[in-house]
């Protein structure tokens, strides 16, 4: 394989991994604060869809991811309300939002199917961005894929060294007693689910701008499941996540590939449930492998909390 | 504004309720539709259409004919079905969200059988296109049942993403060896023969056999949760697991039973849409069954007998959805929003359920502005 075509393969692999990497990195970070919000996939259409149709109403893309991250937090919000104020079970109101989401963004997305957008604009320095395989590899691609690199590392410095990240982290393990020292449990929770809903947004923003620069109804097929699978395959660490993502870019490139190449005889379909199976494959691996001890999930995932008044 | 406002607020208490009243446990979901409907209405105001017409091709005008009524069980059936499946599990927590997949899945293997049976004319033909309907969704759930009970694999992860595997299989097999041999090269299988067709119970209308099943499943399972050991197992291993391992209920026997039931009545509610209404294999079964039956089983608050009535209300936000859309021009992606909209406001109402709010007088809230603290 010519460095040309691996640069371009690893490229194409790159810009299928971004989507999941922001979804997912959001996700991780409501996950560790102790909920569970399956509405991933409704928040990362919705935020596809408006940053679509903004970005073609308006003519700047700039504007539609604006739109992007706001759609999302907007369904954030909604989950918030419901499962954090109002105590509602999570899983269900998870589900709620993925439903809802699926069904407005087909809504808002009516008018604008087979409207053809620019793609973000890929970040180009002149010299440096045609030396080969690096430069391409390296200087190619659009500012989105550099902020969700930026953002693994902003996310896991977060966890990791600051103080709000470590009072997300106690009131993700456990939610009592980092109220009963005087930290506002719903108050950190409302940020975190924010924070997925904006990443999601951005997620879907990608999906819709630059990954497949236009709208098809129900064009994140799944990728919002996936993202969550990422975060327990990735044991709730950023840099993980990151690998995870590119191993699940990586599939769903090759996946395509196989499909362009036509030769080995196989369906072009039974290649397409190569991502879900593949899901599936490294959750069981995950779950079954002798590390089944250290898998790390917050002790307060997905329980309903509310303080005592 | 804090989130939290109303928590503190002096003029407001909230306190958990001791016990829930059953008043309220099954009055909730009428409340959740009528906020859905007064949301509609502003949702229809905004894009632009006449609210009161839309509101009203939506939901009154499909009942209003014979016909429109045999539609609504003719969509109601696969959603209780499902329904009643689902809630069996949600009471055990068991999550399978994967139904979509399992319905495609029980259409393929009846469809299979039908396909296999082609112009023999056989009485036993329809009979096995149920068993293998049931069989092959009751196998797809298997999945998510062994790899949760084995490995611990979260299920809500895996039924899921099996659905779209289904449809995929799906696809290739009417794409590829069930295409129609005289089918001009659609991606469809040929025709079902009329012995592996569901028997109509009303002429002029699509009303079939599968209707008066789902009715049945729907009471038997009411019997089942409520008067047999293993409901009773469970609704324990649901509320209170530790209990349950105290009393040596076995819980992977729970998983696996909730998933194949869930599964097998998926299965069956996919093989009744192409043995019924559909007549064939095609790439897209059903529009969207067994997610919607989620939403069918919190609405008839995980109760068999109320699963009849959510899914007659959701089948209702179907044909609606096409009604308007014929006659107002309404897209027909308003019946997602209807649907996640009601489970919205449904899930929201759960708190008046499992809290009682006080209003306080001011003059007393002023005497003690940090009681609450």
């Amino acid at each position: 394989m010519s460095p040309d075509i691996m640069a371009s393969v690893l490229l194409t692999v790159i810009s299928a991994a971004t989507p999941l990497l922001f979804a997912a990195l959001g996700e991780l970070v409501v996950e560790k604060s102790g909920v569970l919000n399956l509405g991933v996939e409704g928040m990362m259409i919705l935020g596809a869809v408006c940053a679509f149709a903004v970005t073609v109403t308006t003519g700047y893309s700039g504007l539609g991811l604006l739109a992007g991250v706001a759609a999302g937090m907007a369904m954030a919000f909604i989950f918030g309300v419901l499962t954090l104020t109002l105590a509602a079970n999570q899983v269900a109101t998870g589900l709620a939002l993925t439903i809802f989401g699926l069904g407005l963004s087909s809504l808002i997305g009516a008018g604008f199917v087979g409207i053809p957008v620019a793609p973000l604009p890929k970040l180009a320095i002149p010299g440096v961005s045609d030396l080969p395989l690096v430069g391409p590899l390296l200087f190619g691609h659009d500012v989105l894929v550099y902020l969700s690199i930026v953002a693994v590392a902003a996310v896991a410095w977060f966890l990791k060294a600051s103080r709000p990240g470590m009072i997300l982290r106690a009131v993700g393990e456990s939610d009592v007693s980092a109220h009963s020292i005087g930290y506002d449990v719903i108050a950190v929770r409302y940020r975190a689910v924010l924070f997925g809903g904006a990443m999601a947004g951005l997620g879907g923003a990608f999906l819709s701008l630059s990954y497949t620069p236009l709208w098809t109804e129900g064009m994140t097929a799944g990728r919002g499941w996936i993202a969550l699978a990422l975060v327990v395959f990735a044991s709730w660490r950023p840099w993980r996540l990151l690998a995870g993502a590119y191993l699940f870019g990586g599939v769903t490139i090759a996946q395509l590939y196989t499909q362009g190449a036509g030769g080995i005889g196989i369906p072009s379909q039974v290649m397409s449930m190569l991502p879900y199976l593949a899901t599936i494959l490294v959750l069981t691996i995950i779950a079954a492998g002798p590390w089944k001890g250290r898998l790390n999930a917050p002790a307060c995932l997905g329980k309903p909390f509310r303080p005592s008044t | 504004m804090s989130p939290d406002a109303t928590a503190k607020a002096p003029w407001l208490k909230i306190e958990p309720r001791r016990e829930i009243t059953r008043g309220l446990l099954y009055s909730t979901p009428l409340l959740a539709v009528a906020l859905t409907v007064v949301t509609g209405f502003f949702i229809f105001l905004a894009m632009g259409y006449d609210p009161f017409l839309a509101l009203y091709h939506f939901f009154v005008s499909p009942l209003l004919s014979f016909y429109g009524w045999s539609e609504l069980f003719v969509k109601a059936a696969p959603l209780i079905l499902i329904g009643v499946g689902l809630a069996v599990g949600f009471r055990a927590n068991v999550w399978n969200i994967g139904a979509e997949g399992q319905l495609t899945m029980g259409a393929v293997a009846g469809g299979c059988v039908a396909l296999a049976f082609w112009g023999e004319e056989s009485a036993f033909t329809l009979p096995l296109m149920g068993l293998a309907g049931i069989a092959g969704g009751a196998a797809y759930a298997a999945v998510p049942a062994f790899l949760k009970t084995r490995f611990g694999v979260n299920e809500i992860l895996t039924s899921l993403m099996l659905t779209y595997v289904a449809t995929l299989f799906l696809s290739t097999l009417v794409y590829g060896p069930l295409k129609d041999p005289m089918g001009f090269n659609f991606p469809r299988s040929r025709t079902f023969g009329d012995e592996a067709l569901l028997p109509i119970l009303m002429s002029g209308t699509r009303l079939h056999l599968g209707a008066l099943v789902a009715l049945a499943v729907a009471v038997a399972g009411w019997v089942m949760l409520s008067y047999t050991i293993i409901g009773f197992q469970v609704r324990v291993l649901g509320q209170a697991p530790h209990a349950a391992r105290y009393a040596g209920f076995s819980a992977p026997k729970i998983v696996w039973f909730c998933l194949l039931l869930s599964g097998g009545l998926a299965g069956l509610a996919g093989l009744f849409e192409v043995a019924g209404p559909i007549g064939r294999l095609v790439p897209t079964i059903s529009p969207g069954y067994g997610f919607t039956a989620i939403i069918v089983a919190f609405l008839g608050r995980l109760h068999p007998l109320g699963i009849i009535l959510s899914g007659l209300l959701m089948a209702l936000s179907y044909i609606g959805g096409e009604a308007a859309q014929v006659e107002v021009g309404l897209p027909q992606a308003v019946t997602g929003v209807f649907q996640g909209l009601l489970l919205f406001f449904l899930l929201a109402s759960d708190f008046l359920v499992r809290y009682r709010l006080r209003w306080r007088r001011p003059a007393a809230a002023a005497a003690q502005p940090t009681a609450a603290e």
